[in-house]
């Protein structure tokens, strides 16, 4: 690399007479490497004398696409302001580069789509809220026509996908939902504990741990690990099948996306958030029972004595009614963030990021609906 | 890095040497040796499965030989670590067969990307270069903006292209430069590869099945099948072999028509 590693230019200084050309000397390597410092320069670099100009690339060691593209763009930059400029001493190689680059000169550079105001802005996302609300709906409404015809021709059901979906997003669940609920148990009846020891009214723990965990925490903690175990799941398998074609496929073959894919994680999830419920409850309740033995003294047998009259069949079914409302908004949520990916693999991460906030937020909001209806029903 | 003809004499630019690959108990490669001489057009072809595709990324650092050593710019690249690689990889540019382009960025932005990462150049100028890179390689201006899902496959194969060319690499490697292109498409990347040999003097080693590129750009050929090379040579040279591996793929009724197409201009 003749003259050094990065690109220079220095100009000659100009002789006395009157009208002489200006002489620019370039050297140096002119690759993408060496050309940082010279570009930095280019920019506040005043060129002198106002005739003409020669460029001297005859000590340039390389020249590659980009030092070309510099050559050629200061060139033209100064002919447009009216110099007029002789190339001298290129290499020819370096010269028929420098020919392509300028034969292949697009542009400029496309300019950028004009950022839209504040206002327009906002009009826009308030836009794409409406209409992301009825690309929901009409899914949902799609999503139950499918189910209709489902049941109307019972053959169509895919059993085996169903069965699958109830072994990942059920059995597989088992060992974290019911750590989770005995955990919470544990956490209920510790912190009743203190306060009812005050009052002497230690065996009201049961009542304490029953109601809660049957009533509203097991139903919505499951329903929030589901949504966050396999609502993500959905969304990402969806997701990457759209991106990759798969769905488009699918709809060649004349199976619709929904018969193969919705319809069975929604009746899977509804057919597996109830039984997990029911297996909460009853972890729940075992961790609450281990809490009262060791902190309030609260045998075994006094805890399931209480429990019997502590709870009516309303507690039990108030909370278990809840659970397959809840599988349908995850499994529906999941599935249409899904089909919103477009393109890309950053969409599938914001569409699951999505899924869950939104299949979590739609769970605890439908829960404190449930809660005034079964108040006005006195449940 | 001028342009110019193949010359044997010259240090070979990749030189694969008794190269075996494993997946479990299938043999892919056993005893493959090979060498790319500088500025030469360098084509790997073979059945599906034979383990082009593989042997390409052996070299290129993606997966490891089982043995063997393979060297590229005459430095070992087998067992090198990604921080001696990094020297190496900024020299060469390689188009993948789907693309591979970041689904995330424009197609400016990915060229740029490169250069963003491996020089210090201003924001201006490289969205300039890109834009240069991006033309260079045949698409219209207005491709630059759009996002890989919004362009064709042919597009999307140039840009991927305009992508491997973002630092000027002495050497490119195509996997499947022209699957899945329409003839025009495929015919417009036979001009593309010999014009950038030819301006830009790159090395190009490629794996392809299309019998027409390899008439059209290519200067030698290896035939790999049954885990060695079976022959290397000119196509005109591999027209003629003896071997059954390679006569098979070279005078099957499309290898027949490619060859008369190849000599009917001249």
């Amino acid at each position: 690399m003749g003259s050094g590693d990065s690109a220079q230019l220095t100009f000659v200084p100009a002789p006395a007479q009157e009208g002489a050309a200006t002489e620019v000397r370039c050297a140096g390597s002119w690759t993408v490497h060496g050309l940082p410092p010279l570009e930095r320069e280019l920019d506040s670099l005043a060129w002198p004398g106002a005739g003409e100009l020669v460029i001297d690339g005859s000590a340039i060691a390389t020249l590659d696409t980009s030092g070309a593209w510099l050559l050629h763009r200061t060139i033209a930059a100064l002919e447009r302001q009216g110099r007029s400029v002789r190339l001298q001493g290129l290499r020819p190689e370096f010269g028929a580069l420098l020919q392509l680059i300028a034969s292949r000169e697009v542009l400029g550079e496309m300019p950028a789509a004009a950022a839209p105001g504040r206002l327009a802005r906002l009009g826009a996302y308030a836009w794409s809220g409406v209409m992301g609300s009825l690309r929901y709906l009409s899914f949902v409404g799609e999503t139950f026509v499918g189910l209709l015809r489902a049941l109307g021709h019972p053959r169509r059901i895919r059993w085996r996908v169903i069965f699958h979906n109830v072994q990942v997003a059920g059995v597989d669940a088992l060992p974290i939902t019911g750590l989770l609920s005995f955990l919470m148990g544990i956490v209920i009846a510790y912190q009743g504990a203190d306060q009812l020891e005050q009052f002497g009214a230690n065996i009201f723990v049961v009542d304490l741990v029953a109601l809660a965990m049957l009533r509203e925490l097991s139903p919505l903690m499951t329903a929030i690990i589901i949504a966050g175990r396999s609502g993500s799941a959905y969304t990402a398998q969806i997701g990457t099948m759209k991106v990759t074609e798969e769905i488009d496929a699918l709809r060649t073959i004349g199976v619709t996306p929904q018969e193969l894919l919705v319809l069975p994680k929604m009746l899977a999830l509804m057919i597996v958030l109830p039984l997990l419920t029911v297996y909460t409850d009853i972890t729940g309740v075992l961790g609450g029972m281990v809490m009262a033995q060791s902190k309030l003294g609260i045998s075994f047998e006094a805890f399931i004595d209480r429990l019997d009259e502590a709870i009516q069949l309303s507690s039990y079914w108030t909370g278990l009614i809840k659970a397959p409302v809840f599988a349908m908004i995850i499994a529906l949520v999941g599935c249409y963030r899904g089909f919103s990916v477009t393109g890309s693999a950053e969409s599938v991460g914001t569409q699951t990021t999505a899924s869950v906030v939104q299949s979590i937020f739609l769970v605890i909001v439908t829960d404190a609906v449930f809660s005034i209806v079964f108040n006005f029903l006195d449940l | 890095m001028s342009a110019s003809a193949p010359t044997p004499a010259a240090a070979a630019i990749i030189e694969v040497s008794g190269v075996h690959t494993r997946f479990g108990d299938a043999v892919v490669h056993e005893d493959v040796s090979l060498s790319v001489r500088p500025g030469e057009i360098f084509a790997l072809v073979g059945g599906s499965g034979s383990g082009k595709s593989t042997l390409l990324r052996e070299i290129i650092l993606l997966q490891p030989p089982v043995s063997g050593s393979i060297r590229v710019f005459g430095q070992e690249v087998v067992g090198l670590g990604d921080e001696e690689a990094l020297p190496l990889r900024r020299r060469w540019g390689v188009m993948f067969e789907r693309g591979a382009l970041f689904s995330s960025l424009t197609v400016t932005e990915n060229v740029g990307m490169v250069l963003h990462e491996h020089t210090g150049l201003g924001e201006r100028l490289i969205r300039e270069i890109a834009a240069v890179k991006i033309a260079l390689t045949g698409l219209p201006p207005d491709a630059g903006p759009k996002y890989p899902s919004e362009l064709s496959g042919g597009m999307r194969k140039r840009a991927s292209l305009a992508r491997a060319l973002a630092l000027d690499p002495e050497l490119l490697f195509l996997d499947e430069p022209t699957a899945g292109l329409d003839p025009l498409s495929a015919s417009g990347i036979d001009e593309l590869v010999r014009s950038l040999r030819e301006t830009l003097g790159l090395t190009i080693m490629m794996v392809t099945h299309d019998l027409d590129l390899l008439w059209q750009a290519a200067d030698r050929v290896a035939v790999l099948g049954k885990g060695h090379i079976v022959g290397v040579g000119t196509m005109n040279e591999l027209a003629q072999s003896d071997d059954p591996l390679v006569r098979q793929y070279f005078h099957g009724p499309r290898g027949r028509a490619a060859w008369q197409q190849a000599w009917k201009p001249k």
